[in-house]
Formats: structure tokens, C-alpha cells, sequence
């Protein structure tokens, strides 16, 4: 298995890639890993919510993650859910059951499902020519093409599946339209190509039923899932029985039962990185929220639209946000920025391109000094890159992107939990330091979805940092911009009666007005900058960086974002198995806080990198701010997320002492 | 205590060049201010980059100098936070109508009250001369090496075309007719656009004050000069859209008497509907409260700083059971 991690030539990444993944044993606990996939359209987002809703509501937590093109329709999606008792917030490599909804996810994905697995497939497409499938895309024609030569498999379905036989891989086909045209016929529906839109619920319902997962659970997530169409609901529900008993009936042999956890007391959610951000923020008084549409940052707004009434503790008292979709992110961004002079807690949301747009606003918010706040959700490679996938690569542009200097805040989030807290933080730092703040995230966090106990909104405490009142303003002239100690000079909004100051973007005196005399110029920027000091003291460590592993490890890995999942699993799994191993993660990525960090990699034997990008990002910042080099370098930017079973298999190979200065992962489809 | 105008000034050095037409504006804005008897902590002039971007720094009221372009989504998210203030948006017109104009469209479309005013002077004047996007086709003026080579656009047909419900145009060095102007955009209820034909002494040598004012043309015999601009109000034109049906026949008029440019320059209103609904209305139709209780003046946590929104909604929807 751990040769898909090793950096080789592509002819043997190629190789590796359909070699390795296959009938692998589990090292670990990876509990139970369900993939639907199909055209994008055809419901596989339905799919997963109904599964891993029925598995949340059986008290099992869940990790689901969501794949699919740039493309509306028609090309191929997926989805991985994994299913384990304990909480968890990464996949693993393996497949236990796949649930195709076409030919072209069993193509896609046969090399993933593990031995004793096993693929749900539609029987009526067995006959399917492999490389005639006309999205598959060339290159992978060309490598699959290899594959099935070198293995001596035909040139249809039926002799993949076949293949997948022989290495120890359970196959389930079934007539998808058999069972649609039994629902129909139980409910004196006509039987036309409507009906294939329930293919994503039989799949569900075969599942289960192959499962032995108590049916009523499942019943109860489709209707939660669906309620809102209930037209829809009779029609789900007799297609799900139908698939299910199907199922009971005709596949008894595998051997992965999924059983209802009883244990699970604490009360839980279940939601995306998207609406923890989007509940986060409002919750921290978010009442603007401007955005340009862009994925995968655009759900958050939607979401935020969507309940734009507020309901508040104090009674009488009612509250709302704002949300404007405007002409382009520049707009966006500088909408928000005037928003925030007023005195509102004001927000955009973006992803790489869209950020491109905002940094002359972002410049401009650092000049005077605006507590603005935009979530900036990464996506892999530049311009419009890989537009709906994974990738942490604008690290270095979150920090540095805009022109001229000045202080601002970049927070990383690790996990669906974090991007909750975080999008709290954000406004307070915003608004204690009077600086942008850059919420950064990426897509693996954005659009997967996890169960998670539920939040603990009792610590979270606002704070709106320095704001002078109007009883202060009546007493004499204010200063906006006014030079002391710690940088960040008290507040007055637009509108403070005896307030009056002014903006600009040029450089200004300490009321606000041009000035380009060198000697204020040294003293304002001064005061602009010396805010980094002021947040490094401020915040306390625990919001800066997390540890997880012994103190003084030997080892240690660092990382930031969504890695951490993966890295926190395997980390744990490595000392279990009597490794000497920690894990940096650094949340706060700007300023960065050294204190912390070489008091943890100081004096480690071997420091570890592993970023989702080309160049190992926080790791040259790293050596930049402390001169701490790092050993080694586990990196991938192939557009997939970095699964807990490469990065444990990467990460051993580190501590065998047999594994190359660095490592490229590559698995993903 | 009535206002004067001089209470709305400040200490900062007027910087323009002598005799050019942005000193008129800012006057006329000053006066206005007074006559509105708006206080100076009521009003945030908010300007793009230019020569006529300064213009806050001379007026004591709120004053947010943003970036080249960028006025108009400043300016709205001030008055969508708090819609308790009166937000006078001010430009150049390379600033509204090269770098920005897609904000200039879209704020149409949104119908925010307040005040978008552009200091229209056929050049970039801060960046030395170059031709700026009213600057008629085939001109030359002082700085540009060669003929414009670009048509010049209509502004006025612009906002007509994309929601605004005032549309109004004035002239720097007819003060008095701009500053009455300024205060019927301050009150209009809607996002008004205010073109002010600005004469350029240093850059602009063609659409100069004696251009607009028709020395070149003076009566052999009288001796007295034809002005090029004429006041549309003393035409007996009238721009008020009263009621639904009339609003395409108002707009066909304002663009027509648009089309005028050369021998005979209309200033004054050309169109004003105030059946609209501002943005703020349609807002308060989705947020009943908004209006008594904007974003800006809402509470968002108590004295301890415990948030006070309730979030049970979204976590009920998120519930895992
Ligand atoms: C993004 C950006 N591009 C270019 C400039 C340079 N710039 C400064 S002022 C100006 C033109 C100003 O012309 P106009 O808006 O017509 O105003 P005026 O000076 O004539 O009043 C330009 C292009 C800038 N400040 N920002
Ligand atoms: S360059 Fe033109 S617009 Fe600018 S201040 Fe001088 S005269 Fe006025």
C-alpha cells in the first residue's frame, strides 16, 4: 500500500495508482466506506444525505465528502461517506461498497473497493464497452486502457466486474429499471424516464438492505431529507422498501453489517463546513454579507439568505442579515468594507479568483484600518484551476496578496468544528485589532459534511473591541487614526454625533486626511504595523496552534487546514503503534506565532511538512520566520483531498527511515 | 442653530488648480448642505480617485476617499447598514463611467437612496489629461497626443437605461442651478445621478467654461455670446413620472432631450420617478424590521459580550436525528 505515496516518475505513478489500491487489508480502523457515484444530476448529493443522515440518526458519526466537475450535468460525481463509531473528519482510501449508478463510476473506482467489498451496478449495462464511454476522458482512457491490458481484461463491464470477482470483490448487479417499473406499478405511476431519477434512492435502499441496517432509520431520513417536496415522498419510500427487500432477498453474503450505534447520548449535527461558517458567522453578529457567486464559497451566502431573520434572546428586539449578491467581488468586497465603517459586523465570502479581485480592497481595508472579514474558501490551482476541487494553494497569496504593507490576520481552519469557532473569532480579532481578517478554507472543508457534537456556544463570548461613545465625542476633537501604544486607536462609525473623520486610501494624519509629510508617514505606519505585535500577545495560544501527540516528540509533523483530519488519525494510530511522533497544526497563519512554534519544533529530530499544494507553503513561512528547515516534505496537489490511509502510509515511511526527502500523494479519482 | 455654509468647511488646503470647476461643485455642495440643514455628522461623502476625489476632504461631514472606480459599493454599503445616513457618492467620470462603470449599472438595478454625483470633465484630470470616457469622439485636447479615438458616451442615457430614478445634470459655473440640483437629489426618494459638466482649465482646452458659455459665438451686431448650455425647466419640460403607464414615455423624453450635445447643452432634471421602490423598500418588504432596526444599529451581544442571536433555527436544521 505504500507505494502510492512514494514521488516517482508518472509512468509509475500510473502505475501505482491502479496497482496499489486494490484488495488492501485495513491497518487501521477506517470504519465503513460507502461511494455512490453517477452523472452529475442524477441525485448522487441526495444519495449520500439520505446515508449519512440514516447512519447519524443510528447514533454512528460520519464523514462525507463530495466530488464532481465543473459541469452541470452528465459528468461523472461522487460521493465517499465514511461510517465509524467514533468521530472523525477524513476519509480513507478503501472502498467497502460501491453503488454505481453507471458503468462509469465502476470504471472510475474498481481499483479502490477493497477485497470482501463489494459494487452495487445496474445488470442492464454489464454489456457496456469501457473506453466507448464517452465522458470518460481521454487520459484516463489511455492509462485505463493500460490497466485492463496488462490484467487481461475484456473490453466490456461484465469482464471488469469479473476481474473485480477474482480478486476477492463482491458483485450485486440488479435491473435498476426492474425495481422502478415495480414501484410504478405498486403506485399506478406510468413508467416512463422519470422514474430513473429514483435510482439514487434504490441504490441507497440496496445498500442497507446488503447492510442489514434497520430500515425504519433509513425511512426516517428520507423523509427528512425530502420533506419539503412531499409530493415526492410516497414515491422514495416505496422505491427504497423495494430495494431494500430486493436486497434482503437476493444478497445475504457480505461482510461488513452496519449496526445502529445505541451509545451515542450527546446530541449532535450534522452540517457542512459551508453552514458552519455560515452559523458561526451569524452568531457573531454577521448582519451584512456581500458575495459574488463562485464555488465553493457561494453556498455559505445562500445558506445565510435563506434564513436572513434573526431571532434574538432579548425579546422585542428582532435582527436580521443582509445579504447582497453583487455585480463582482470587487463590489463584494468593498461593499463590505463601507458596511463595516458604520459600525456592522460585515462579511464577504470568496474563493481564489474572486480574492484576486478584492486585494486592491483588501489594501484598502488595511489602510484604514477596517474590521473586515472575508472567507476565503480555496479551491486547487490557479485561475480557474480546478474549479470544484481540492488544493490549499493560495497560502502565501491570503498573506501577501495587496499592495504596500499592512497588518492583517489569516486563520486556518482544520475542521467543520474550527470553521464554526473561527468564523467567530474572525469578527472579534477584525474588530479588537481593527484589521481585515482572511478566513481561510478550502473545499474539502466547504462541501464535505460530518456529524459532530453540537456546538458549545456557552464560551463564546463577542467582543467589539475599542469604541468610543457620543458622550466621549461631545467632549472635544476626535482623532480617528490617533498614534498610541498598542496601534489600534479607539472607534467612532459613521454617523457619531461629533464623530465627523475622514477615510482614505492614501497615506493620512491621524484625523484621516491626505498626508504624504515623512514624518507622519513613519508614525502611522508604524502604528498600522505594530497591530502584529499586538495580536500575537492578545490571542492566546490555544486559538493559535493546536498539539496533538506527546510533548517533545522526536518527531513533528506541521501542517494547517483541512490535512488535519487525516494527519490527527494517523498521527493517533502511529503512536499507538509506538511511534515517537507529534502534530503541529497552525491555525493562526498570520501573524505567524513563532513563539509557539519553536517551542514545539525547536528541538524535534525530524520536522514532517504536509500541505496540499506543490511547494510546501507553511513550511517556507516557517523557515522564513524561525530558520527551522523541515526534513521532510508529504505534499499533494492533485486535486483530491489527502486521505488518513496515504498520509499514515507516507508518514511511516518517514519514521522507517526509508522515505525520500519528499513525497507526492496522488490517490484520488 | 441654522448652518452656513461655512460650518461645512474644513481646514485642508483646497488643492485644485485655480479656475477649475471643482471649486464651484464644492461650494454649491457646501450651500446645499446648509440650505438641507442636514448636520455635518448626518452626511458621508464618500469619492473614488481623481482630482474630484478629494472633494470629502474639503467638506466637514463624514468623508470615506475610496478607491479609483469603487465609490458606488462603498457608498451602498454604508447606506444598506445604515440607511439613517445621507450617502452622496462623488466621482470623476473616469472614475464612474471607465474603471467603474459596472457598478454604475448595477447600482441602478438596485435603487438605493442616495446620491451619485459625477464631476464630468471629458479627462482623467489627476492622471495628467488622458481622454476620458465622455470625451467626444474625434477631439483632441491639450494632453492627448492624438484625436480621441474612442466615441464618447451618453451618461445620462446610461443611468436612464439602468434604473435610476433621478437623472439629473448641472453646470460647475451655474452654482446656484447645481446646488438647488444637489438638494432635489438629496431629497429624491431613490438613487439619483447628478452629471456635472465640469470645465478642466488645465487638461480640457475644447469643452472649456467659454465653450459651454458660448463665447465663440457671439452676435456680430449685440455683441452678446449664445450660451450652449440652456436650462431644461425653462423649456417647460417636464421630467415627473406620475404614475406607472407614464414611466416609458418620461424615459424616451429624457433621452431624446439626452441626445442633445454641441449647439445646445440641457441642464436640469430629465427624469425623476419616485413610484420606484428603493432598495431599502424591497428590502423591508423581506426584513419587516430593517428600517427601525438596520444592521448597523442592531445589538448583537450584551454587556458580558454573550451573543445574543438565537441560532436554535439553523441547528434545528441541522440536527443529526
Ligand atoms: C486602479 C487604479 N488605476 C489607476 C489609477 C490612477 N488614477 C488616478 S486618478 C485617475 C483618473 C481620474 O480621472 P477622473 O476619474 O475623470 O477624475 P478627475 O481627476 O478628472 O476628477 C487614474 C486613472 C488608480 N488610482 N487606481
Ligand atoms: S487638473 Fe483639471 S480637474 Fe484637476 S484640479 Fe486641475 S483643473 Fe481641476
Amino acid at each position: 500500500m505504500a507505494a502510492n505515496a512514494v514521488s516517482a516518475s508518472t509512468k509509475q505513478l500510473v502505475d501505482e495508482y491502479f496497482e496499489s489500491s486494490s484488495g488492501v487489508d485495513f491497518h487501521m480502523d477506517a470504519g465503513f466506506n460507502w461511494m455512490a457515484g453517477g452523472p452529475q444530476g442524477s441525485g448522487v448529493d441526495t444519495a449520500a444525505n439520505i446515508l449519512g443522515k440514516a447512519c447519524a440518526i443510528g447514533g454512528l458519526h460520519v464523514y462525507g465528502r463530495r466530488e464532481y466537475h465543473s459541469n452541470i450535468k452528465g459528468m461523472h460525481s461522487y460521493f465517499h461517506l465514511r461510517v465509524s463509531e467514533k468521530e472523525i473528519s477524513a476519509n480513507v482510501d478503501e472502498v467497502d461498497l460501491l453503488a454505481a449508478f453507471d458503468a462509469e463510476t465502476v470504471v472510475r473506482h474498481v481499483t479502490e473497493v477493497v477485497q470482501e467489498g463489494g459494487i452495487i451496478v445496474d445488470s442492464r449495462q454489464l454489456n457496456t464497452r469501457i473506453l466507448e464511454i464517452p465522458s470518460l476522458p481521454l487520459e484516463f482512457k489511455s492509462n485505463f486502457s493500460q490497466f485492463m491490458e496488462k490484467n487481461e481484461i475484456g473490453e466490456t463491464l461484465q469482464d471488469l466486474l469479473n476481474y473485480a470477482g477474482r480478486k476477492g470483490i463482491h458483485v450485486f448487479p440488479v435491473a435498476y429499471t426492474d425495481l422502478l417499473y415495480q414501484v410504478a406499478d405498486s403506485l399506478n405511476l406510468e413508467k416512463t424516464a422519470k422514474l430513473n431519477r429514483m435510482i439514487n434512492v434504490v441504490t441507497v435502499g440496496l445498500s442497507f438492505g446488503i447492510l442489514g441496517y434497520e430500515i425504519n432509520t433509513v425511512k426516517k431520513a428520507l423523509v427528512s431529507i425530502f420533506s419539503e417536496k412531499s409530493k415526492l415522498i410516497d414515491m422514495n419510500v416505496r422505491a427504497l422498501e423495494i430495494a431494500y427487500s430486493y436486497a434482503q432477498m437476493n444478497f445475504r453474503t457480505f461482510p461488513f453489517p452496519l449496526k445502529i450505534e445505541k451509545s451515542a447520548q450527546e446530541e449532535r449535527v450534522l452540517l457542512s463546513g459551508n453552514q458552519a461558517v455560515a452559523i458561526g458567522k451569524v452568531l457573531g453578529g454577521c448582519r451584512v454579507q456581500t458575495y459574488y457567486p463562485i464555488t465553493p464559497a457561494a453556498d455559505e451566502s445562500e445558506f445565510i439568505e435563506a434564513h436572513e431573520i434573526l431571532e434574538t434572546k432579548e425579546s422585542g428586539l428582532n435582527a436580521g442579515v443582509v445579504v447582497v449578491q453583487t455585480e463582482d467581488e470587487i463590489a463584494a468586497v468593498n461593499m463590505a468594507s463601507g458596511a463595516a465603517l458604520t459600525g456592522v459586523r460585515a462579511a464577504t465570502s470568496t474563493s481564489g479568483p474572486g480574492f484576486s479581485l478584492m486585494v486592491e480592497g483588501l489594501s484598502w481595508a488595511g489602510m484604514n484600518e477596517v474590521p473586515l472579514v472575508i472567507t476565503y474558501y480555496q479551491r486547487g490551482a490557479p485561475s480557474t484551476g480546478l474549479p470544484t476541487r481540492h488544493g490549499q494553494d493560495d497560502l502565501r497569496f491570503a498573506i501577501h496578496g495587496g499592495h504596500g504593507e499592512f497588518p492583517r490576520i489569516v486563520l486556518a481552519s482544520g475542521d467543520i468544528s474550527e470553521c464554526f469557532y473561527d468564523a467567530v473569532n474572525a469578527f472579534n480579532y477584525a474588530e479588537m485589532f481593527q484589521l481585515p481578517v482572511i478566513h481561510l478554507i478550502d473545499k474539502a472543508l466547504a462541501n464535505s459534511f460530518q456529524t459532530l457534537k453540537v456546538f458549545d456556544t456557552k464560551q463564546i463570548r463577542i467582543n467589539r473591541g475599542s469604541v468610543v461613545s457620543e458622550e466621549m465625542l461631545s467632549k472635544g476633537s476626535y482623532k480617528r487614526f490617533a498614534f498610541n501604544e498598542t496601534g489600534v486607536s479607539p472607534r467612532a462609525y459613521l454617523g457619531m454625533k461629533g464623530g465627523v473623520h475622514w477615510y482614505t486610501g492614501d497615506e493620512h494624519n491621524e484625523l484621516g486626511h491626505i498626508s504624504e509629510e515623512p514624518l507622519n508617514r513613519t508614525l502611522m505606519m508604524e502604528k498600522r504595523m505594530k497591530k502584529l505585535n499586538t495580536v500575537l500577545k492578545e490571542i492566546p495560544s490555544s486559538e493559535k496552534i493546536n498539539y496533538f501527540g506527546k510533548a517533545g516528540a522526536e518527531n513533528i509533523i506541521v501542517s494547517w487546514g483541512s490535512p488535519k483530519g487525516a494527519i490527527v488519525e494517523a498521527v493517533g494510530e502511529l503512536i499507538k503503534e509506538g511511534f515517537n511522533i507529534g502534530f503541529l497544526q497552525v491555525r493562526l497563519v498570520h501573524p505567524l506565532p513563532v513563539n509557539e512554534i519553536v517551542e514545539i519544533m525547536g528541538n524535534a529530530k525530524h520536522v514532517i511538512d504536509i500541505e496540499m499544494n506543490y511547494s510546501g507553503q507553511l513550511g517556507g513561512i516557517i523557515r522564513e520566520k524561525t530558520g527551522i528547515l523541515h526534513d521532510y516534505e508529504i505534499v499533494k496537489f492533485n486535486g483530491r483531498p489527502m486521505t488518513v490511509t496515504e498520509v499514515y502510509d507516507a508518514v511511516k515511511f518517514v519514521l522507517v527511515g526509508k522515505a525520500p526527502k519528499r513525497q507526492v500523494l496522488t490517490h484520488g479519482a | 442653530m441654522a448652518l452656513k455654509w461655512q460650518d461645512y468647511k474644513t481646514d485642508v488646503f483646497v488643492d485644485w488648480c485655480p479656475g477649475c470647476g471643482n471649486h464651484a461643485i464644492l461650494a454649491a455642495v457646501q450651500v446645499a448642505l446648509s440650505e438641507l440643514g442636514l448636520e455635518p455628522h448626518q452626511v458621508v461623502f464618500v469619492s473614488g480617485i481623481g482630482c474630484s476625489g478629494k472633494l470629502p476632504h474639503f467638506v466637514k461631514a463624514y468623508g470615506v476617499h475610496t478607491l479609483h472606480g469603487r465609490t458606488l459599493p462603498f457608498a451602498q454599503g454604508i447606506k444598506i447598514s445604515n440607511p439613517d445616513l445621507e450617502v452622496i457618492a462623488v466621482g470623476g467620470d473616469g472614475d464612474g463611467l471607465g474603471i467603474g462603470v459596472g457598478h454604475f449599472v448595477n447600482a441602478g438595478r438596485r435603487n438605493i437612496d442616495m446620491v451619485y454625483m459625477i464631476h464630468d470633465n471629458g479627462v482623467y484630470g489627476l492622471t495628467k489629461g488622458q481622454a476620458s470616457p465622455t470625451l467626444k469622439f474625434g477631439l483632441k485636447v491639450k494632453s492627448i497626443p492624438r484625436e480621441n479615438i474612442n466615441e464618447g458616451i451618453n451618461p445620462i442615457m446610461i443611468a436612464l437605461s439602468s434604473g435610476y430614478t433621478f437623472v439629473a445634470r448641472g453646470y460647475a459655473f451655474h452654482t446656484k442651478h447645481l446646488k438647488d440640483l444637489i438638494k432635489q437629489a438629496v431629497e429624491h426618494k431613490g438613487l439619483a445621478f447628478l452629471d456635472i459638466l465640469q470645465p478642466c482649465p488645465t487638461y480640457n482646452d475644447v469643452n472649456t467654461k467659454d465653450w459651454y458659455e458660448g463665447i465663440d459665438r457671439k452676435d456680430p451686431d449685440t455683441g452678446i455670446s449664445k450660451p450652449r448650455i440652456y436650462r431644461l425647466e425653462e423649456t417647460g419640460y417636464d421630467p415627473v413620472v406620475r404614475n406607472e403607464d407614464e414611466k416609458f414615455v418620461k424615459i424616451v423624453a429624457a433621452m431624446e432631450k439626452a441626445r442633445e450635445w454641441g449647439d445646445r447643452i440641457p441642464i436640469g432634471i430629465f427624469y425623476k420617478n419616485e413610484l420606484a421602490p428603493t432598495f431599502q423598500d424591497r428590502i423591508g418588504q423581506r426584513i419587516p424590521f430593517y428600517l427601525k432596526n438596520p444592521p448597523a444599529k442592531q445589538r448583537i451581544c450584551d454587556e458580558n459580550g454573550v451573543p445574543i442571536t438565537d441560532i436554535n433555527l439553523f441547528i434545528k436544521e441541522v440536527k443529526a436525528e
